[in-house]
């Protein structure tokens, strides 16, 4: 699997997905927002950021770029899709997954090291997380508060499509563990097909010891493998 | 062709959580405003377009609300549309 990390104005995370992805020997490409074309077999990557300024909402005007119809159309085709902390907004403003992504309840923005539960264990992102452990992954956001109304949280749940909680070290899915006050304490969500991941958290930035954490890569390495053997 | 000028209201909806607001709140009252019980912050979005007749401009007003001012999973909108004359334009 090679993988397009997609840059639109304002988009900074890029560089560091990249780097995580070369890291695990994965052919990376960026692909500037302008460009239509992605190949099948890629791994799309919606970057952290600012797109366009978060002007209007966070992810409102970035899902016009030209690229995204490609997105839009490689996930239809079955292609595998992620989308991080500004990545995620500009999928549910796309409407490619449900609910949005809200100012924190705190009104802070939140740079710091949380925890991570899986829920589904069956995505390509997650079924290498069979384990179930608590993942260490950072975030930092201001607006990654989950919200969809109560008929579209169940309809998630219903359909195992919660990727991932915010939860304490050993696991526990309690409401001090829940950074910006996400619905039900979610952190990720699939599409109802499982092959779009949207998540605030940033996996590409807990990618090796010198960050003193690679828990990140286990989710890259969920996907990888998943491509490799469908 | 005539020029129309749209005020248009972007709004939480009503049981959307507004932390914002709740902050305001805080600050008002904090300043002696006693009175105040609830404060909910929204979004006033100002357009100014040319169109065949008024009703032609309310359906572009509607689908620019619709389609992208505001998002319908979290506000809802209002607008107030007026024909300019050449001098206000």
């Amino acid at each position: 699997m090679r993988a397009a990390v997609v840059v639109f104005p304002g988009t900074w995370s890029d560089a560091d997905c990249s780097w995580s992805l070369e890291r695990l020997g994965v052919e990376t490409r960026r692909v500037w927002h302008r460009e239509t074309t992605i190949a099948p077999d890629e791994l799309v990557v919606l970057p952290g950021g600012f797109s366009y300024g978060d002007y209007l909402r966070c992810g409102a005007i970035a899902r016009f770029s030209p690229v995204m119809r490609a997105v839009q159309a490689h996930a239809d085709a079955g292609g595998f899709v992620i989308g991080i902390c500004n990545g995620f907004q500009i999928l549910c403003e796309a409407g490619m997954l449900p609910g949005v992504l809200m100012r924190n309840d705190s009104l802070q923005f939140r740079c710091e090291e949380v925890y991570l539960v899986p829920d589904n264990r069956s995505s390509p992102f997650t079924r290498g997380l069979a384990s179930g452990r608590a993942l260490q992954i950072p975030i930092s956001h201001g607006e990654g508060r989950y919200f969809a109304d109560r008929q579209t949280l169940d309809r998630l749940e219903d359909g195992n499509r919660v990727a991932f909680r915010y939860c304490d070290a050993a696991g526990r899915v309690i409401p001090e563990a829940n950074p910006n006050g996400s619905e039900r304490g979610i952190a990720g969500i699939l599409n109802e097909r499982g092959n779009v991941l949207g998540m605030m958290p940033h996996p590409e930035r807990a990618c090796e010891p010198l960050l003193g954490n690679e828990d990140g890569n286990a989710i890259w390495r969920s996907v990888l493998d998943a491509a490799a053997a469908p | 062709m005539a020029s129309f000028h749209a005020r248009i209201n972007v709004m939480l909806k009503p049981l959307v959580n507004d932390p914002q607001g709740l902050a305001v709140r805080d600050g008002l009252l904090q300043l002696g405003f006693s009175g105040v019980s609830a404060v909910r912050v929204g979004k006033r979005i100002e357009v100014t377009l040319d169109a065949a007749d008024r009703a032609r401009a309310e359906t572009a007003v509607r689908e620019m609300c619709e389609k992208l001012l505001a998002n319908p999973v979290i506000e809802s909108f209002e607008y107030e549309l007026r024909e300019q004359t050449p001098a206000q334009a």
